[in-house]
């Protein structure tokens, strides 16, 4: 074999290699939405198109409240984890060196640790915590019904937790593009710091801001094991959806998968294009 | 959960601290009250719960369940008693990940030589998958390798009872498809930041295809290996999802181990030491990681998911 024709066999071997992973990773989500179309119920009954599981799926109560839900939560986790996150990383370089330190290892703590280990130290924080405090609530106010304990706030917690820290990378990495002579500039035509911060800053940053905020909810919205073990009684679309998995395979499932799906998969493209806004911009180089 | 923006996160390692502060004062002590929230959420709802488990691992198994306050160090004395799940989660862990690195390098190498200008879409068709659901991820699966999916249909062609679903291959396959974007990534960055020169001097000096590749491609890339293992052995080890749809709970992962500590036998105490032997053994992991990614890092300019 001389020398370019083995070339070309590697060449044609590696890229059929890769089409073939594409396959590995696209083909099963494929299968599952092209069932969520399907009259008949299993993979080896292919029997015509149909919308009736899409019916079926959102047209049960459980469904319909899981997701709206989810909703809430992500939006929730969503708006606080890119508040914090965003103030936290334009906020980083000017904190002590102690904090900085402190804040970052929290930070990557919370994006390296597996989630079922969030989880799980949030559910005995919380029922210690709420323990301990629903305690003096009986106390002081003998003849209310209130009390904590695990539920939306706590999901939250966990979720904005992890989602912070994904803003917070987002909106560093374009802090770290911009020109720093614009915002000096600010200054030197007396703008106050917050007049600079909000009108120069923060909106240099929206790009990565909305990024993230879209990241964000998509992590909540997507997540199940955190959620397992903080939600207490609260029902979120992916704790509803593994429950029905486990009683087994159904096209009703297929369809709320495929709807999910639909769901995040516009939220990523969006969050991706959005962030790629960054050249032709004044001030960022 | 781990590194969604991955290789930024590879970069950030290594980055150098971002500049000094603000001269102004009164803008400092604007940003210093701005980081404030933040501080206090991560206090409260990372930092806290992460002391209580210490707490409760040193702790006492109430007799109805749940937490007693004790000083005691009986909990990781008992670790070794539960040896073998957690034996068992660290052997299939650690082939889940050597499969990956088989499926995973070839793939890399594709998009990082033969990409051309189309490898911001490859990436991406790696990287989109990673984010939409994991549990809907695995479901795919769940439904292909169940009953009345690919066993019925190998059926009609005359394979008769072959059993998938509820197996260690299940298993296996889950973590490689779930976890594969982990793994291609880091090693993807690192190819990617192979100078093609030295590839070239390579063939100048008569070296063949395979002595180039073995020779200098493969030592080179092997950071971005070892960062790929560290960033698919972590999360698979604390797997829940699949080991319980997958694996039909046959396999006993460490996060099955906890989430049945915590809901079923209510064993807080013993739970809580688990989950702190697990960070512990984590921590160890990712001193490794940051050692290798500030060596990739070293080699050039990142490549950024979003």
């Amino acid at each position: 074999m001389t020398d370019l024709s083995r070339t070309r066999w590697i060449d044609r071997g590696l890229r059929t290699y890769g089409m073939a992973v594409y396959a590995f990773l696209f083909l099963p989500i494929l299968v599952v939405v092209v069932f969520s179309f399907n009259a008949g119920r299993h993979v080896a009954e292919l029997t015509g198109f149909s919308f009736q599981w899409y019916v079926t799926a959102w047209t049960d109560p459980f469904v319909v409240r899981a997701f709206r839900t989810s909703i809430s939560i992500a939006l929730t986790a969503g708006l606080i984890s890119t508040v914090l996150g965003t103030a936290a990383a334009i906020a980083m370089p000017s904190l002590p060196r102690w904090l900085r330190r402190a804040f970052n290892t929290m930070m990557n703590f919370a994006i390296v640790v597996p989630g079922i280990v969030l989880g799980l130290s949030l559910l005995i924080f919380v029922v210690s915590a709420t323990g301990w405090l629903n305690d003096w609530i009986g106390y002081l106010f003998p003849r209310s019904d209130f009390r904590l304990g695990l539920g939306f706030y706590s999901v939250v917690a966990g979720h904005s937790v992890f989602g912070s820290a994904i803003v917070a990378i987002l909106v560093r990495t374009r802090l770290a593009s911009l020109d720093p002579q614009v915002i000096e500039a600010s200054a030197d035509l007396y703008a106050p710091p917050v007049r600079t911060l909000f009108t120069v800053t923060i909106p240099l940053l929206a790009p990565a801001i909305l990024a993230g905020f879209l990241l964000a909810f998509t992590f909540s919205f997507d997540d199940f094991i955190i959620a397992f073990f903080t939600r207490g009684q609260e029902q979120t679309l992916p704790i509803y959806l593994f429950a029905s998995i486990r009683r087994g395979v159904s096209p009703v499932i297929n369809a709320t998968a495929s709807t999910l799906l639909a769901f995040s998969v516009t939220m990523l493209v969006v969050a991706s294009l959005v962030n790629r806004r960054r050249a032709n911009r004044p001030g960022v180089q | 959960m781990t590194t969604p923006v991955l290789t930024d996160a590879i970069e950030e390692g290594a980055r150098p601290e971002p500049a000094g502060p603000p001269p102004d004062r009164r803008l400092r002590r604007l940003l210093a009250i701005l980081a404030s929230p933040g501080l206090v959420w991560y206090a409260l709802f990372l930092a806290a719960p992460m002391a209580v488990l210490v707490v409760f691992s040193l702790g006492r198994r109430a007799p109805n369940g749940g937490y007693e306050a004790a000083l005691t160090l009986d909990q990781f004395a008992g670790l070794g008693t539960r040896l073998t799940p957690f034996l068992n989660t660290v052997r299939l862990g650690l082939i889940g990940t050597l499969l990956c690195v088989i499926v995973a390098y070839p793939m890399a190498y594709f998009m990082a030589t033969r990409g051309g200008r189309n490898k911001t879409l490859l990436l991406a068709l790696v990287v989109i998958p990673f984010w939409t659901s994991f549990l809907i991820r695995t479901y795919a699966w769940v439904f292909l390798l169940g009953n009345r999916g690919l066993p019925e249909i190998l059926d009609r062609i005359g394979i008769g009872n072959v059993r998938l679903l509820n197996t260690t291959f299940a298993v296996l396959l889950g973590i490689v498809y779930n976890y594969l974007p982990l793994m291609v990534l880091p090693i993807y960055v690192s190819l990617e930041r192979v100078d093609v020169s030295l590839r070239h001097a390579s063939k100048d000096l008569g070296a063949g295809p395979w002595a180039t590749f073995r020779q200098v491609t493969l030592p080179l890339s092997a950071p971005g290996v070892v960062a790929g293992a560290l960033l698919v052995f972590v999360p698979v080890l604390g797997e829940y999802l699949i080991p319980v749809l997958l694996g039909g709970g046959q396999t006993y992962f460490l996060g099955n181990a906890l989430a049945d500590l915590f809901f079923q036998s209510r064993n807080w105490p013993f739970g809580a030491a688990v989950a702190v032997a697990f960070i512990a053994v984590i921590m160890v992991l990712i001193v490794l990681y940051t050692r290798m990614t500030k060596r990739i890092v070293a080699q050039g300019r990142g490549t950024r998911l979003l």
